[in-house]
Protein backbone atom coordinates (compact mmCIF):
# COMPACT_ATOMS: atom_id res chain seq x y z
CA UNK A 1 0.00 0.00 0.00
CA UNK A 2 1.16 3.51 -0.81
CA UNK A 3 1.05 6.12 1.92
CA UNK A 4 0.09 9.69 1.09
CA UNK A 5 -2.13 12.52 2.27
CA UNK A 6 -4.94 10.85 0.31
CA UNK A 7 -4.50 7.45 1.97
CA UNK A 8 -4.50 9.24 5.32
CA UNK A 9 -7.69 11.12 4.45
CA UNK A 10 -9.40 7.94 3.22
CA UNK A 11 -8.45 6.10 6.38
CA UNK A 12 -9.59 9.00 8.53
CA UNK A 13 -13.00 9.01 6.84
CA UNK A 14 -13.44 5.34 7.67
CA UNK A 15 -12.43 5.86 11.28
CA UNK A 16 -8.91 4.45 10.79
CA UNK A 17 -10.38 0.96 10.76
CA UNK A 18 -9.16 -0.08 7.32
CA UNK A 19 -5.40 0.29 7.49
CA UNK A 20 -3.75 -2.63 5.73
CA UNK A 21 -0.82 -4.55 7.13
CA UNK A 22 2.28 -2.72 5.93
CA UNK A 23 4.40 -5.80 5.10
CA UNK A 24 3.87 -9.50 4.42
CA UNK A 25 4.61 -12.02 7.16
CA UNK A 26 6.02 -14.68 4.85
CA UNK A 27 6.50 -18.41 5.22
CA UNK A 28 9.88 -19.77 4.14
CA UNK A 29 10.50 -21.07 0.61
CA UNK A 30 13.03 -23.82 -0.10
CA UNK A 31 15.67 -21.58 -1.59
CA UNK A 32 16.63 -17.91 -1.89
CA UNK A 33 19.43 -16.14 -3.74
CA UNK A 34 20.32 -14.36 -0.53
CA UNK A 35 19.31 -15.19 3.03
CA UNK A 36 19.89 -12.51 5.63
CA UNK A 37 20.01 -13.57 9.26
CA UNK A 38 18.60 -10.90 11.53
CA UNK A 39 15.43 -8.86 11.07
CA UNK A 40 16.66 -5.68 12.63
CA UNK A 41 17.27 -2.37 10.92
CA UNK A 42 20.51 -3.50 9.30
CA UNK A 43 19.14 -6.78 7.98
CA UNK A 44 15.96 -5.25 6.59
CA UNK A 45 17.85 -2.30 5.08
CA UNK A 46 20.22 -4.77 3.42
CA UNK A 47 17.28 -6.66 1.93
CA UNK A 48 15.69 -3.46 0.65
CA UNK A 49 18.91 -2.22 -0.98
CA UNK A 50 19.49 -5.66 -2.52
CA UNK A 51 16.04 -5.50 -4.10
CA UNK A 52 15.95 -1.81 -5.02
CA UNK A 53 19.58 -1.00 -5.93
CA UNK A 54 21.01 -4.33 -6.98
CA UNK A 55 17.99 -6.07 -8.51
CA UNK A 56 18.22 -9.13 -6.26
CA UNK A 57 14.66 -9.74 -5.15
CA UNK A 58 14.69 -13.42 -4.24
CA UNK A 59 15.74 -12.55 -0.70
CA UNK A 60 14.65 -13.70 2.76
CA UNK A 61 15.20 -11.99 6.08
CA UNK A 62 15.11 -14.46 8.97
CA UNK A 63 14.27 -13.16 12.41
CA UNK A 64 14.40 -15.21 15.61
CA UNK A 65 11.67 -13.18 17.32
CA UNK A 66 9.71 -10.35 15.77
CA UNK A 67 11.35 -7.75 13.54
CA UNK A 68 12.98 -4.94 15.48
CA UNK A 69 12.95 -6.91 18.72
CA UNK A 70 16.71 -6.70 19.23
CA UNK A 71 18.89 -3.64 19.24
CA UNK A 72 16.72 -1.83 16.69
CA UNK A 73 14.20 -1.46 19.51
CA UNK A 74 16.74 -0.74 22.25
CA UNK A 75 18.78 2.24 21.09
CA UNK A 76 18.62 5.97 21.81
CA UNK A 77 17.61 6.81 18.21
CA UNK A 78 20.46 9.23 17.50
CA UNK A 79 21.71 9.83 13.97
CA UNK A 80 24.93 11.74 13.19
CA UNK A 81 28.08 11.58 11.09
CA UNK A 82 30.65 13.30 13.31
CA UNK A 83 33.42 10.74 13.07
CA UNK A 84 37.09 11.61 12.77
CA UNK A 85 38.98 8.72 11.21
CA UNK A 86 39.33 7.71 7.57
CA UNK A 87 37.03 4.74 6.99
CA UNK A 88 34.43 6.00 9.43
CA UNK A 89 34.05 9.58 8.19
CA UNK A 90 32.89 8.76 4.68
CA UNK A 91 30.81 5.79 5.69
CA UNK A 92 28.78 7.59 8.35
CA UNK A 93 28.23 10.54 6.01
CA UNK A 94 26.94 8.12 3.36
CA UNK A 95 24.56 6.86 6.00
CA UNK A 96 23.56 10.42 6.98
CA UNK A 97 22.73 11.23 3.35
CA UNK A 98 20.61 8.10 3.15
CA UNK A 99 18.75 9.14 6.31
CA UNK A 100 17.94 12.42 4.61
CA UNK A 101 16.12 10.71 1.75
CA UNK A 102 14.94 7.57 3.52
CA UNK A 103 11.31 8.55 4.03
CA UNK A 104 10.86 9.42 0.36
CA UNK A 105 12.73 6.29 -0.74
CA UNK A 106 10.66 4.03 1.48
CA UNK A 107 7.34 5.89 1.34
CA UNK A 108 7.27 5.64 5.11
CA UNK A 109 7.35 8.25 7.86
CA UNK A 110 10.38 7.40 9.99
CA UNK A 111 10.15 10.73 11.84
CA UNK A 112 13.69 11.67 10.83
CA UNK A 113 14.33 14.86 12.73
CA UNK A 114 17.48 16.85 11.97
CA UNK A 115 17.40 18.75 15.23
CA UNK A 116 21.18 18.89 15.58
CA UNK A 117 23.71 17.07 17.75
CA UNK A 118 25.84 19.12 20.17
CA UNK A 119 28.87 17.62 21.89
CA UNK A 120 29.76 19.88 24.80
CA UNK A 121 33.38 20.59 25.70
CA UNK A 122 34.62 21.46 29.15
CA UNK A 123 38.31 22.30 28.83
CA UNK A 124 40.73 23.98 26.44
CA UNK A 125 42.16 20.63 25.45
CA UNK A 126 38.74 19.23 24.67
CA UNK A 127 37.87 22.33 22.63
CA UNK A 128 41.01 21.75 20.56
CA UNK A 129 40.12 18.10 20.05
CA UNK A 130 36.59 19.02 18.97
CA UNK A 131 37.87 21.78 16.68
CA UNK A 132 40.08 19.18 15.05
CA UNK A 133 37.20 16.77 14.68
CA UNK A 134 35.01 19.52 13.25
CA UNK A 135 37.72 20.43 10.75
CA UNK A 136 38.09 16.78 9.77
CA UNK A 137 34.37 16.65 9.14
CA UNK A 138 34.37 19.86 7.11
CA UNK A 139 37.22 18.86 4.82
CA UNK A 140 35.21 15.70 4.16
CA UNK A 141 32.18 17.74 3.18
CA UNK A 142 30.26 17.20 6.44
CA UNK A 143 28.68 20.09 8.32
CA UNK A 144 30.24 21.04 11.64
CA UNK A 145 30.25 24.21 13.72
CA UNK A 146 32.32 24.97 16.78
CA UNK A 147 30.15 26.84 19.27
CA UNK A 148 31.52 29.10 21.97
CA UNK A 149 29.96 29.52 25.38
CA UNK A 150 27.66 32.36 24.28
CA UNK A 151 26.23 30.26 21.47
CA UNK A 152 25.65 27.27 23.76
CA UNK A 153 23.97 29.51 26.36
CA UNK A 154 21.65 30.85 23.71
CA UNK A 155 20.78 27.39 22.45
CA UNK A 156 20.44 25.68 25.84
CA UNK A 157 19.98 28.29 28.56
CA UNK A 158 18.84 25.63 31.03
CA UNK A 159 22.24 23.93 31.36
CA UNK A 160 24.24 24.26 34.54
CA UNK A 161 26.89 26.84 33.62
CA UNK A 162 28.15 27.11 37.21
CA UNK A 163 29.78 23.68 37.32
CA UNK A 164 33.22 24.58 38.70
CA UNK A 165 34.75 21.17 38.07
CA UNK A 166 33.52 20.71 34.48
CA UNK A 167 32.50 24.15 33.21
CA UNK A 168 30.67 24.17 29.88
CA UNK A 169 32.94 26.09 27.50
CA UNK A 170 31.18 25.42 24.22
CA UNK A 171 30.29 22.60 21.88
CA UNK A 172 30.71 20.99 18.50
CA UNK A 173 27.46 21.11 16.57
CA UNK A 174 26.35 19.01 13.64
CA UNK A 175 23.07 20.57 12.56
CA UNK A 176 22.18 17.74 10.18
CA UNK A 177 22.38 15.21 13.01
CA UNK A 178 19.32 14.39 15.09
CA UNK A 179 16.99 11.50 15.79
CA UNK A 180 14.74 9.05 13.96
CA UNK A 181 11.90 6.88 15.20
CA UNK A 182 13.60 3.51 15.65
CA UNK A 183 10.55 1.26 15.18
CA UNK A 184 9.42 3.19 12.12
CA UNK A 185 12.86 2.64 10.58
CA UNK A 186 12.37 -1.11 10.96
CA UNK A 187 8.80 -1.04 9.71
CA UNK A 188 9.71 1.32 6.87
CA UNK A 189 12.41 -0.99 5.51
CA UNK A 190 10.11 -4.00 6.03
CA UNK A 191 7.31 -2.16 4.19
CA UNK A 192 9.45 -1.22 1.20
CA UNK A 193 11.40 -4.50 1.01
CA UNK A 194 8.25 -6.59 1.28
CA UNK A 195 6.67 -4.60 -1.55
CA UNK A 196 9.62 -5.54 -3.77
CA UNK A 197 9.15 -9.25 -3.01
CA UNK A 198 11.48 -9.79 -0.07
CA UNK A 199 10.24 -12.49 2.32
CA UNK A 200 10.30 -11.40 5.96
CA UNK A 201 10.14 -14.52 8.10
CA UNK A 202 9.61 -14.12 11.83
CA UNK A 203 9.96 -16.64 14.65
CA UNK A 204 12.61 -18.35 12.55
CA UNK A 205 15.77 -18.97 14.52
CA UNK A 206 18.89 -20.05 12.66
CA UNK A 207 20.32 -23.11 14.38
CA UNK A 208 23.11 -24.05 12.00
CA UNK A 209 24.64 -23.67 8.56
CA UNK A 210 24.28 -26.10 5.68
CA UNK A 211 27.67 -26.67 4.03
CA UNK A 212 28.62 -28.51 0.86
CA UNK A 213 31.59 -30.85 0.41
CA UNK A 214 33.95 -27.87 -0.05
CA UNK A 215 32.73 -26.20 3.12
CA UNK A 216 30.76 -23.54 1.25
CA UNK A 217 27.65 -22.35 3.03
CA UNK A 218 24.65 -23.34 0.91
CA UNK A 219 21.86 -22.64 3.35
CA UNK A 220 20.76 -22.48 6.94
CA UNK A 221 19.08 -24.83 9.37
CA UNK A 222 16.30 -23.04 11.17
CA UNK A 223 13.53 -23.66 13.67
CA UNK A 224 11.23 -23.61 10.62
CA UNK A 225 13.24 -26.08 8.57
CA UNK A 226 16.12 -26.00 6.14
CA UNK A 227 16.38 -23.01 3.80
CA UNK A 228 18.78 -23.07 0.88
CA UNK A 229 20.71 -19.93 -0.05
CA UNK A 230 23.09 -18.74 -2.74
CA UNK A 231 24.66 -16.48 -0.13
CA UNK A 232 24.06 -15.95 3.56
CA UNK A 233 24.55 -12.57 5.22
CA UNK A 234 24.69 -12.13 8.99
CA UNK A 235 23.30 -8.93 10.50
CA UNK A 236 22.91 -10.06 14.09
CA UNK A 237 25.03 -7.56 16.03
CA UNK A 238 25.10 -8.53 19.69
CA UNK A 239 25.01 -12.21 18.79
CA UNK A 240 27.55 -12.25 15.95
CA UNK A 241 29.98 -14.48 17.85
CA UNK A 242 27.23 -17.03 18.56
CA UNK A 243 26.05 -17.23 14.97
CA UNK A 244 29.60 -17.20 13.55
CA UNK A 245 30.52 -20.03 15.94
CA UNK A 246 27.97 -22.23 14.11
CA UNK A 247 30.24 -21.86 11.09
CA UNK A 248 33.35 -22.53 13.18
CA UNK A 249 34.50 -18.91 13.26
CA UNK A 250 35.91 -16.89 16.15
CA UNK A 251 35.56 -13.14 15.82
CA UNK A 252 37.45 -10.14 17.25
CA UNK A 253 34.30 -9.23 19.17
CA UNK A 254 32.96 -9.33 22.73
CA UNK A 255 29.27 -8.96 23.60
CA UNK A 256 28.54 -6.28 26.18
CA UNK A 257 25.38 -4.79 27.63
CA UNK A 258 24.48 -1.15 27.05
CA UNK A 259 21.66 0.39 29.05
CA UNK A 260 19.32 3.15 27.93
CA UNK A 261 16.74 5.12 29.84
CA UNK A 262 13.64 7.19 29.35
CA UNK A 263 12.12 9.59 31.83
CA UNK A 264 8.48 10.44 32.33
CA UNK A 265 7.22 12.98 29.80
CA UNK A 266 7.96 16.63 30.45
CA UNK A 267 7.18 19.77 28.46
CA UNK A 268 9.44 20.52 25.45
CA UNK A 269 12.88 21.28 26.82
CA UNK A 270 15.74 19.92 24.78
CA UNK A 271 16.01 21.42 21.29
CA UNK A 272 18.54 18.88 20.07
CA UNK A 273 20.65 15.87 20.93
CA UNK A 274 23.22 16.81 23.53
CA UNK A 275 26.24 15.02 25.00
CA UNK A 276 28.18 15.73 28.17
CA UNK A 277 31.89 15.88 27.39
CA UNK A 278 33.19 15.30 30.91
CA UNK A 279 31.38 12.03 31.48
CA UNK A 280 29.43 9.69 29.29
CA UNK A 281 25.89 10.99 28.96
CA UNK A 282 23.85 11.66 25.83
CA UNK A 283 20.26 12.77 25.74
CA UNK A 284 17.44 13.86 23.48
CA UNK A 285 13.75 14.43 24.08
CA UNK A 286 11.24 12.25 22.31
CA UNK A 287 8.15 13.71 20.69
CA UNK A 288 6.15 12.20 23.53
CA UNK A 289 8.18 14.33 25.94
CA UNK A 290 10.36 11.74 27.63
CA UNK A 291 14.07 12.36 28.00
CA UNK A 292 15.81 9.49 26.21
CA UNK A 293 19.34 9.03 27.44
CA UNK A 294 22.24 6.69 27.90
CA UNK A 295 25.91 6.43 28.79
CA UNK A 296 28.64 3.83 28.87
CA UNK A 297 28.32 0.10 28.46
CA UNK A 298 28.38 -1.80 31.76
CA UNK A 299 31.84 -3.10 30.94
CA UNK A 300 31.57 -6.86 31.39
CA UNK A 301 30.63 -9.52 28.84
CA UNK A 302 26.91 -10.12 28.82
CA UNK A 303 24.10 -11.58 26.75
CA UNK A 304 21.50 -10.84 29.42
CA UNK A 305 19.86 -7.72 27.90
CA UNK A 306 19.85 -6.07 31.30
CA UNK A 307 22.46 -4.09 33.20
CA UNK A 308 23.39 -3.15 36.71
CA UNK A 309 23.19 -0.22 39.10
CA UNK A 310 26.69 1.36 38.94
CA UNK A 311 26.28 2.44 35.32
CA UNK A 312 22.73 3.61 35.96
CA UNK A 313 24.05 5.81 38.77
CA UNK A 314 26.92 7.09 36.63
CA UNK A 315 24.62 8.00 33.75
CA UNK A 316 22.17 9.80 36.01
CA UNK A 317 25.02 11.68 37.68
CA UNK A 318 26.14 12.84 34.24
CA UNK A 319 22.64 14.11 33.55
CA UNK A 320 22.45 15.87 36.89
CA UNK A 321 25.82 17.55 36.32
CA UNK A 322 24.44 19.18 33.18
CA UNK A 323 20.78 19.65 34.04
CA UNK A 324 20.23 19.76 37.83
CA UNK A 325 16.59 20.62 37.28
CA UNK A 326 15.81 17.11 36.02
CA UNK A 327 16.59 15.74 39.50
CA UNK A 328 12.92 15.37 40.35
CA UNK A 329 11.92 13.91 37.01
CA UNK A 330 11.21 10.23 37.46
CA UNK A 331 12.79 7.49 35.44
CA UNK A 332 10.06 5.77 33.49
CA UNK A 333 11.85 2.84 31.91
CA UNK A 334 15.31 1.39 31.63
CA UNK A 335 16.51 -1.46 29.45
CA UNK A 336 19.60 -3.14 28.07
CA UNK A 337 20.75 -4.25 24.65
CA UNK A 338 23.66 -6.47 23.66
CA UNK A 339 26.44 -4.80 21.69
CA UNK A 340 29.02 -6.38 19.41
CA UNK A 341 32.05 -4.62 20.90
CA UNK A 342 34.83 -5.02 18.36
CA UNK A 343 38.52 -4.84 19.14
CA UNK A 344 38.95 -1.35 17.68
CA UNK A 345 35.47 0.09 18.19
CA UNK A 346 34.59 0.00 14.48
CA UNK A 347 32.36 -2.33 12.48
CA UNK A 348 33.21 -5.30 10.29
CA UNK A 349 31.50 -5.63 6.90
CA UNK A 350 33.26 -8.27 4.90
CA UNK A 351 33.21 -11.72 3.42
CA UNK A 352 33.91 -14.24 6.13
CA UNK A 353 36.66 -16.84 5.77
CA UNK A 354 33.84 -19.34 5.09
CA UNK A 355 32.75 -19.29 1.45
CA UNK A 356 29.18 -18.11 1.02
CA UNK A 357 28.94 -16.45 4.45
CA UNK A 358 29.11 -12.66 4.79
CA UNK A 359 29.58 -10.62 7.95
CA UNK A 360 27.93 -7.42 9.09
CA UNK A 361 29.04 -7.13 12.69
CA UNK A 362 30.94 -5.24 15.37
CA UNK A 363 28.76 -2.14 15.55
CA UNK A 364 29.69 -1.46 19.15
CA UNK A 365 27.08 0.98 20.40
CA UNK A 366 26.83 3.02 17.23
CA UNK A 367 24.73 0.77 15.06
CA UNK A 368 21.47 2.68 14.84
CA UNK A 369 22.83 5.73 13.00
CA UNK A 370 24.55 3.37 10.58
CA UNK A 371 21.35 1.53 9.62
CA UNK A 372 20.86 2.84 6.05
CA UNK A 373 24.57 3.00 5.24
CA UNK A 374 25.14 -0.46 6.63
CA UNK A 375 22.30 -1.87 4.55
CA UNK A 376 23.58 -0.16 1.43
CA UNK A 377 27.21 -1.29 1.64
CA UNK A 378 26.29 -4.79 2.85
CA UNK A 379 23.91 -5.18 -0.08
CA UNK A 380 26.75 -4.03 -2.35
CA UNK A 381 29.08 -6.64 -0.85
CA UNK A 382 26.48 -9.41 -1.19
CA UNK A 383 25.59 -8.45 -4.75
CA UNK A 384 29.05 -7.68 -6.14
CA UNK A 385 31.36 -9.71 -3.90
CA UNK A 386 33.57 -6.66 -3.45
CA UNK A 387 33.37 -4.11 -0.64
CA UNK A 388 31.66 -0.81 -1.33
CA UNK A 389 34.28 1.96 -1.50
CA UNK A 390 32.92 3.62 1.65
CA UNK A 391 33.23 0.35 3.57
CA UNK A 392 36.58 -0.70 2.13
CA UNK A 393 38.33 -0.27 5.47
CA UNK A 394 35.83 -2.34 7.52
CA UNK A 395 37.63 -5.56 6.68
CA UNK A 396 37.86 -8.53 9.00
CA UNK A 397 41.59 -8.93 8.39
CA UNK A 398 42.41 -5.36 9.46
CA UNK A 399 43.28 -6.58 12.96
CA UNK A 400 45.89 -8.93 11.60
CA UNK A 401 47.22 -6.24 9.27
CA UNK A 402 47.37 -3.62 12.03
CA UNK A 403 44.95 -1.38 10.12
CA UNK A 404 42.63 -0.69 13.03
CA UNK A 405 40.08 2.14 12.99
CA UNK A 406 40.26 3.07 16.66
CA UNK A 407 38.43 6.39 17.20
CA UNK A 408 38.97 6.28 20.93
CA UNK A 409 42.55 5.02 20.85
CA UNK A 410 41.92 2.31 23.44
CA UNK A 411 43.52 -0.68 21.72
CA UNK A 412 42.22 -4.23 21.81
CA UNK A 413 40.11 -3.84 24.97
CA UNK A 414 36.50 -3.91 23.78
CA UNK A 415 34.89 -2.70 27.01
CA UNK A 416 36.81 0.59 26.76
CA UNK A 417 35.61 1.58 23.29
CA UNK B 1 25.30 -8.19 40.42
CA UNK B 2 27.47 -8.29 43.54
CA UNK B 3 30.78 -10.06 43.88
CA UNK B 4 31.85 -11.95 46.99
CA UNK B 5 35.53 -11.09 47.22
CA UNK B 6 37.44 -13.87 49.02
CA UNK B 7 39.32 -11.20 50.97
CA UNK B 8 36.70 -8.51 51.58
CA UNK B 9 33.35 -10.28 51.49
CA UNK B 10 30.34 -9.29 49.40
CA UNK B 11 30.84 -5.93 47.70
CA UNK B 12 28.95 -3.88 45.15
CA UNK B 13 29.92 -4.04 41.50
CA UNK B 14 31.23 -0.46 41.33
CA UNK B 15 34.30 -1.49 43.34
CA UNK B 16 35.43 -3.89 40.62
CA UNK B 17 37.00 -3.44 37.20
CA UNK B 18 36.64 -5.97 34.43
CA UNK B 19 39.51 -7.30 32.37
CA UNK B 20 37.82 -10.09 30.43
CA UNK B 21 37.94 -13.76 29.57
CA UNK B 22 40.47 -15.65 31.70
CA UNK B 23 41.04 -18.26 29.01
CA UNK B 24 43.52 -16.56 26.66
CA UNK B 25 47.09 -17.21 27.81
CA UNK B 26 49.83 -14.79 26.85
CA UNK B 27 52.03 -16.52 24.26
CA UNK B 28 55.67 -17.15 25.08
CA UNK B 29 58.29 -14.80 23.67
CA UNK B 30 59.05 -15.84 20.13
CA UNK B 31 55.56 -17.26 19.55
CA UNK B 32 54.25 -17.17 16.01
CA UNK B 33 52.30 -14.21 14.65
CA UNK B 34 49.17 -16.39 14.51
CA UNK B 35 49.39 -17.19 18.21
CA UNK B 36 49.86 -13.55 19.15
CA UNK B 37 47.00 -12.47 16.86
CA UNK B 38 44.74 -15.06 18.40
CA UNK B 39 45.65 -13.98 21.95
CA UNK B 40 45.24 -10.26 21.35
CA UNK B 41 42.19 -10.17 19.08
CA UNK B 42 40.09 -13.32 18.95
CA UNK B 43 37.59 -14.21 21.65
CA UNK B 44 35.27 -17.16 22.30
CA UNK B 45 32.71 -14.61 23.59
CA UNK B 46 30.84 -17.39 25.36
CA UNK B 47 27.10 -17.19 25.93
CA UNK B 48 26.82 -19.13 29.17
CA UNK B 49 29.28 -20.23 31.84
CA UNK B 50 32.65 -18.52 31.58
CA UNK B 51 35.66 -17.66 33.69
CA UNK B 52 37.02 -14.13 33.76
CA UNK B 53 39.36 -11.73 35.52
CA UNK B 54 38.07 -8.90 37.72
CA UNK B 55 40.16 -6.42 39.73
CA UNK B 56 38.98 -5.30 43.16
CA UNK B 57 40.29 -1.74 42.87
CA UNK B 58 37.82 -0.37 45.41
CA UNK B 59 38.85 -2.91 48.04
CA UNK B 60 41.82 -5.22 48.49
CA UNK B 61 43.20 -4.48 45.01
CA UNK B 62 43.53 -8.19 44.29
CA UNK B 63 42.93 -9.79 40.92
CA UNK B 64 40.10 -12.29 41.07
CA UNK B 65 39.05 -15.15 38.85
CA UNK B 66 35.28 -15.14 38.69
CA UNK B 67 33.12 -17.94 37.25
CA UNK B 68 30.04 -16.21 35.87
CA UNK B 69 27.22 -16.93 33.46
CA UNK B 70 26.96 -14.29 30.73
CA UNK B 71 23.32 -15.18 30.04
CA UNK B 72 22.11 -14.70 33.62
CA UNK B 73 24.95 -12.75 35.38
CA UNK B 74 24.93 -15.51 38.01
CA UNK B 75 28.30 -15.89 39.75
CA UNK B 76 29.17 -19.44 40.81
CA UNK B 77 32.65 -18.96 42.27
CA UNK B 78 35.24 -16.28 43.01
CA UNK B 79 38.86 -17.21 43.58
CA UNK B 80 42.01 -15.18 43.98
CA UNK B 81 43.89 -15.05 40.72
CA UNK B 82 47.55 -15.93 40.82
CA UNK B 83 49.47 -12.82 41.75
CA UNK B 84 50.40 -10.49 44.54
CA UNK B 85 47.01 -10.39 46.27
CA UNK B 86 46.68 -14.15 46.29
CA UNK B 87 50.27 -14.69 47.40
CA UNK B 88 49.82 -12.37 50.37
CA UNK B 89 47.18 -14.53 52.00
CA UNK B 90 48.75 -17.78 50.92
CA UNK B 91 45.88 -18.67 48.57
Amino acid sequence: MKYSIFSLARAALSGHKNWQRTWRDATPKDHYDVVIIGGGGHGLATAWFLASEYGIKNVAVLEKGWIGSGNAGRNTTIIRSNYGLPGNTGFYELSMKLWERMEQDLNYNAMVSQRGVVNLYHSDAQRDAYARRGNTMRINGIDAELLDLTAVKKMMPFLNFDNARFPVQGGLLQRRGGTARHDAVVWGYAHAASALGVDIIQNCEVTGFVRDANGKVTGVETSRGKIGAGKVGMAVAGSSSRVAAMAGLRLPIESHVLQAFVSEAIKPLLPNVMTFGAGHFYVSQSDKGGLVFGGDIDGYNSYAQRGNMPVMEDVCEGGMALMPMIGRVRLLRQWGGIMDMSMDGSPIIDKSPVDGLYLNAGWCYGGFKATPGSGFVFAHLLARDTPHEEAAKFRLDRFRRGAMIDEKGQGAQPNLH
Amino acid sequence: MRIVCPFCGERELGEFTYLGDAKPVRPVAGASEDEVFDYVYLRDNVAGATSEYWYHGGGCRAWLKVARNTLTHEISSVEPALGAGAARVGA
